[in-house]
C-alpha cells in the first residue's frame, strides 16, 4: 500500500475516534454538572477537566478565559478555530477520506461525507440544552462508521492502518480521562463507597461505556482501584488500555514488510506490561506516574509507526532499495 | 417554448413540425404520461445523491465553497444506432490520424516534408517537446485517451469543435450520470435497449496495460493526480478505484537509475504505467517547470529510456492546439489515405492577414478563441457580447493576432432540459472518449454537456454548464 494512503487511513480513523472521545468527555462533564458537587471547587474546576483531557486548555484560556459550561462546550464541539474540536476532527476525517476514496469503500465514504454535510447543516451556535443530543449524534456516527468499516472493507493492510489509528487514539484518550478524573476525584478517596463515589466514578465509567460492564464484573460498590483495573488491565473491556494494545499489536503484526521492527518491539513491551501488570503495583507506583509513562510510550510508538510506514523520506527508502 | 429557438436550431427531440423524432419516441411517450411534478421530485433526489456521493468539482478562481456540484440534467440525450455508428467511425479515424501525426512529428516529419503543414507551425509551437524527438512509444500511441468535442448543427451534420489530447476529463460524469439515471428511472431502462458504458474503466485498464513497456508481463499501473485540490480530483480517485490501481501524487514517486518507484508500506515498488492527470509542464521539475512540486524529478529520463509509460504521452499538446486543429482533415488524408468522416468547423487563423481583416470586420458574428485556451476561459462569443466587450477583445487581438482563431457562431443543437420553468430546449455538445492501445476503442456514448442558461452556447462546466446522460440505442 502507498505510504501516503496508509497515512490518510490512519488519520481518518484517528480523527473519527477523537471526535467520538471528545463527545464522550463532554457528555460526562454535562452529566456531572447536573450533580451536587461534593468536592472542592467550582464550576470552573469541573469544566477544566475536558479541556485538560484533550490538551486544549491553553488555547481555550486565550480565547475565553475562565472555563464555563457554554463556552467550553462550544469550543470543544463546534469551534472551527480549535483544531481538536469535534468539528475540526470530522472535517479532517473527511479530508483524509476524500484523499483516499479509492482505498475505502463507497459506504465508508458516504458515512463520513454524510456526517460532515449534516454537521454543516447544524446551527453554528448551539443552545446549551441541545449539546447532549449532539454528543449522542457524534457517538452514533462514529459507531456507524466503525460498523460500516468492518462490514464492508477488505481485511487487508488498509484495515490494519485504520485499526492503528483508532486504537492508538482510544488508548491515549482512556489514559487521559483516567488521569485527569483521578485528580479531580482524589478528595473523595477517603469515603469510598459513598453516594458521591457512585456518581462521580459512575460518570467516568459511563464516559467510556464501562458502567454496565463494571456492575456485571464486580457486582460491588465502585472503587477507584477496580475502575482502574477495569480500564487499564482488563482485556475484555473494549476501551481499556489492555484491549487497545491488543488491537494495536494485532494490527502491527498483520503488516508485512521489513519495516517497523522497532514499532513491533515497542508494542510488545507495552502490551506485556498490561498483560502481566498488577493493579496494586500501578497504585503503589502512583496511578498518575503509571499513566504518564503509558502516554509517553504510546507517543513513542506513534512516532515509530509514522517513521516506519507513513513518512515518505527518500533516504530511508532508497537505502532499502539497495539492500 | 421559444419557437424562434426551435426553428433556428436543430432540436434533438422534436422535428421542426413539433413531432417527436423517432429515436425519442418511447421516451417522449413516457414523458407525456408522467404525472406532474415527478421529474422535479426525481431531480431533487438526484441532487441529494450526487452530494452524498461527493461527486463534486472545484472551480478555479472561485472563492468560498471549494467544491461545487456539477449540475446534472435528468433528461437524457439519445442517439440512434446508425447515427452513432457513423460518429464512432469518424472518431476512431480522427484519433488514429492524430496519433500518426504525433509519431511523425517526433520522428521523420514526413508531413512537413510533404509541405502539408509548415515546420514553423509544428516546431515553434510552445507545446512541441523537442525532448520527445526519436523517443519510441509502444504501439506508436501518444494520445491514449482522447476527448473529442462534437457539436451537431443539423440532422446529419456534426462538427468537431476541438480535440483534447492532453488530460481530457469528464468521463467520471459519464459513468455517474448513467448510474444515477438507472437508479432514478429503472423503468426507462426496461423500455429501451441502451448500450452500456459501465465497462469504460475496464477498457481503460486494458488500454493502459497495452501501453506498458514491452517485456513487462504484469505492469504496475497507477493514476497520478496533482492532488485533492485539483478540480478533477474526484475523477482521478474514481478511475483509480474503478480500475483497482493506486492513486498517486508526485511526492509518492521517485526515480532511481531511470526507473520509477512508489513509496509503499512494504518499501519501494516499481511502476510501469502512469496514467497521469498532470500537465506536461509540471511532471518533471528537472526538465520542465523547475518550480513544480507536483511532478517527479527524473521522470522524463525514465520515460525516454522506455522504463515507464506515460498516458497520455508527453508532447501531445502540439496536436490539439487550436491552430493545428485546422490541419486534422489533411492529416487524415495524408496518413490514412481516407476521406475525413467528421468535419472541422470552418476556422479563420488570425495570424493570416486576410483572415484577420475579415474577422476584425465581423467580430459581432463570430466566436474568437485563444489558440492555447481551454475550458471556455478567455473566449469571445460575438453575438452575446456587449459593444464594450467586443472592443476590449479587439485590442487583445490586435496586440497578438497569432494567439487567436475565429469560428462562425455555431447553431448548436438543443435538447429538452429540466429548468426552473419546466422542460425547455438548451444547447448541448458531446464529448466521447476514445481510447488507443493496440486498437482504438470507444464506449457508445460520451459526456453530453448542456448550457443551462437560455440561449447560451457555452457548455463548459467551469462556465455554469451541466451534463446529461447520453444514450446510444441498440438496433
Amino acid at each position: 500500500m502507498l505510504s501516503r494512503t496508509a497515512e490518510n487511513l490512519f488519520w481518518m480513523a484517528r480523527h473519527i475516534e477523537r471526535a467520538e472521545n471528545t463527545a464522550r468527555v463532554l457528555d460526562v462533564a454535562h452529566r456531572t454538572s447536573l450533580l451536587p458537587l461534593d468536592i472542592e471547587g467550582t464550576q470552573a474546576y469541573l469544566w477544566y477537566a475536558p479541556l485538560n483531557i484533550t490538551g486544549c486548555a491553553d488555547s481555550y484560556e486565550v480565547k475565553y478565559g475562565l472555563a464555563k459550561a457554554e463556552t467550553v462546550s462550544h469550543y470543544m464541539a463546534l469551534d472551527p478555530d480549535n483544531p481538536t474540536s469535534i468539528y475540526s476532527c470530522l472535517k479532517l476525517a473527511r479530508e483524509n477520506a476524500r484523499t483516499v476514496r479509492g482505498a475505502i469503500t463507497s459506504e465508508m465514504w458516504e458515512v463520513i461525507n454524510d456526517t460532515w454535510l449534516e454537521l454543516n447543516r447544524l446551527p453554528k451556535q448551539m443552545d446549551y440544552e441541545n449539546f447532549r443530543d449532539f454528543f449522542d449524534w457524534v457517538k452514533n456516527r462514529s459507531h456507524l462508521f466503525r460498523g460500516v468499516t468492518l462490514g464492508t472493507i477488505t481485511k487487508d493492510i488498509g484495515l490494519s492502518f485504520i485499526k492503528l489509528g483508532t486504537f492508538l487514539e482510544r488508548a491515549d484518550n482512556t489514559a487521559r480521562i483516567l488521569d485527569v478524573k483521578y485528580h479531580i476525584l482524589l478528595p473523595s478517596l477517603n469515603h469510598v463507597g459513598g453516594a458521591a463515589d457512585y456518581y462521580q466514578w459512575g460518570s467516568l465509567l459511563k464516559s467510556v461505556s464501562a458502567f454496565e460492564a463494571y456492575q456485571k464484573t464486580y457486582r460491588d460498590v465502585i472503587s477507584p482501584q477496580r475502575v482502574s483495573e477495569l480500564l487499564i488491565f482488563r482485556d475484555d473491556m473494549p476501551r481499556s488500555l489492555h484491549a487497545c494494545m491488543d488491537e494495536v499489536e494485532d494490527a502491527l503484526m498483520a503488516i508485512n514488510g521489513l519495516s517497523g521492527k522497532e514499532a513491533r518491539r515497542l508494542v510488545g513491551e507495552q502490551h506485556a506490561a498490561l498483560h502481566f501488570g498488577l493493579t496494586q503495583d500501578a497504585f503503589s507506583e502512583g496511578l498518575h506516574e503509571f499513566l504518564t509513562a503509558f502516554l509517553k510510550n504510546t507517543a513513542l510508538l506513534s512516532r515509530e509507526i509514522r517513521e516506519a510506514y507513513l513518512s515518505r523520506q527518500d533516504t530511508t527508502l532508497n537505502r532499502q532499495l539497495t539492500i | 417554448m421559444d419557437t424562434k429557438t426551435l426553428k433556428k436550431y436543430f432540436n434533438e427531440m422534436y422535428a421542426d413540425n413539433g413531432a417527436v423524432r423517432e429515436i425519442y419516441e418511447r421516451y417522449g411517450r413516457w414523458l407525456k404520461d408522467l404525472p406532474d411534478g415527478t421529474l422535479e421530485r426525481r431531480n431533487a433526489e438526484a441532487e441529494l445523491l450526487f452530494r452524498r456521493l461527493g461527486i463534486t468539482f472545484a472551480v478555479y478562481g472561485e472563492a468560498g465553497e471549494a467544491e461545487r456540484l456539477i449540475p446534472f440534467d435528468i433528461v437524457p440525450r439519445i442517439f440512434g444506432a446508425s447515427e452513432w455508428q457513423r460518429l464512432e467511425l469518424g472518431l476512431k479515424q480522427r484519433v488514429r490520424a492524430l496519433n500518426a501525426f504525433l509519431h511523425d512529428i517526433y520522428h521523420d516529419q514526413e508531413i512537413i516534408k510533404a509541405g502539408i503543414i509548415s515546420a514553423h507551425q509544428v516546431l515553434n509551437n510552445a507545446q512541441y517537446r523537442p525532448e520527445m524527438k526519436g523517443v519510441d512509444l509502444p504501439n506508436q500511441v501518444y494520445a491514449h485517451i482522447a476527448g473529442i468535442d462534437l457539436v451537431r448543427i443539423s440532422e446529419n451534420d456534426f462538427y468537431v469543435l476541438e480535440d483534447n489530447l492532453r488530460t481530457p476529463s469528464g468521463v467520471s460524469y459519464m459513468l455517474e450520470n448513467r448510474k444515477t439515471m438507472m437508479r432514478l428511472f429503472p423503468e426507462l431502462f426496461v423500455k429501451h435497449a441502451i448500450e452500456p458504458v459501465e465497462h469504460y474503466p475496464q477498457m481503460l485498464l486494458n488500454t493502459l496495460r497495452e501501453a506498458a513497456p514491452p517485456n513487462v508481463a504484469y505492469p504496475v499501473i497507477v493514476v497520478m493526480t496533482p492532488g485533492s485540490y485539483n478540480s478533477a480530483y474526484f475523477e482521478h480517485a474514481y478511475l483509480a478505484s474503478q480500475m483497482g490501481v493506486e492513486l498517486v501524487e508526485g511526492q509518492d514517486l521517485f526515480v532511481n537509475q531511470q526507473k520509477v518507484y512508489m513509496h509503499t508500506t512494504e518499501g519501494p515498488q516499481q511502476v510501469h504505467v502512469i496514467y497521469r492527470r498532470v500537465d506536461d509542464d509540471f511532471i518533471d521539475p528537472r526538465v520542465f517547470r523547475p518550480d513544480s512540486t507536483l511532478g517527479v524529478p527524473g521522470l522524463m529520463d525514465a520515460y525516454c529510456s522506455g522504463n515507464v509509460a506515460l498516458a497520455n504521452g508527453v508532447g501531445t499538446g502540439v496536436a490539439d492546439d487550436k491552430s493545428t486543429y485546422l490541419f486534422v482533415p489533411e492529416m487524415i488524408r495524408f496518413y490514412l489515405g481516407e476521406a475525413p468522416i467528421l468535419s472541422n468547423v470552418p476556422t479563420w487563423r488570425l495570424s493570416e492577414p486576410e483572415d484577420l481583416s475579415y474577422v476584425l470586420a465581423h467580430l459581432p458574428e463570430l466566436v474568437i478563441k485563444e489558440v492555447q485556451g481551454s475550458g471556455g476561459y478567455g473566449m469571445l462569443v460575438g453575438p452575446t457580447s456587449s459593444k464594450a466587450e467586443i472592443e476590449a477583445y479587439r485590442l487583445r487581438i490586435l496586440a497578438e493576432p497569432a494567439k487567436f482563431i475565429a469560428q462562425p457562431t455555431l447553431a448548436l443543437s438543443s435538447c429538452p432540459t429540466l429548468v426552473e420553468s419546466g422542460v425547455a430546449p438548451r444547447h448541448v455538445d458531446l464529448r466521447p472518449f476514445v481510447l488507443s492501445g493496440k486498437d482504438v476503442r470507444i464506449v457508445p456514448g460520451g459526456l453530453t454537456r448542456v448550457a443551462l442558461t437560455e440561449g447560451s452556447l457555452v457548455v463548459n462546466s467551469s462556465q455554469g454548464g451541466g451534463t446529461k446522460d447520453t444514450w446510444v440505442l441498440e438496433d
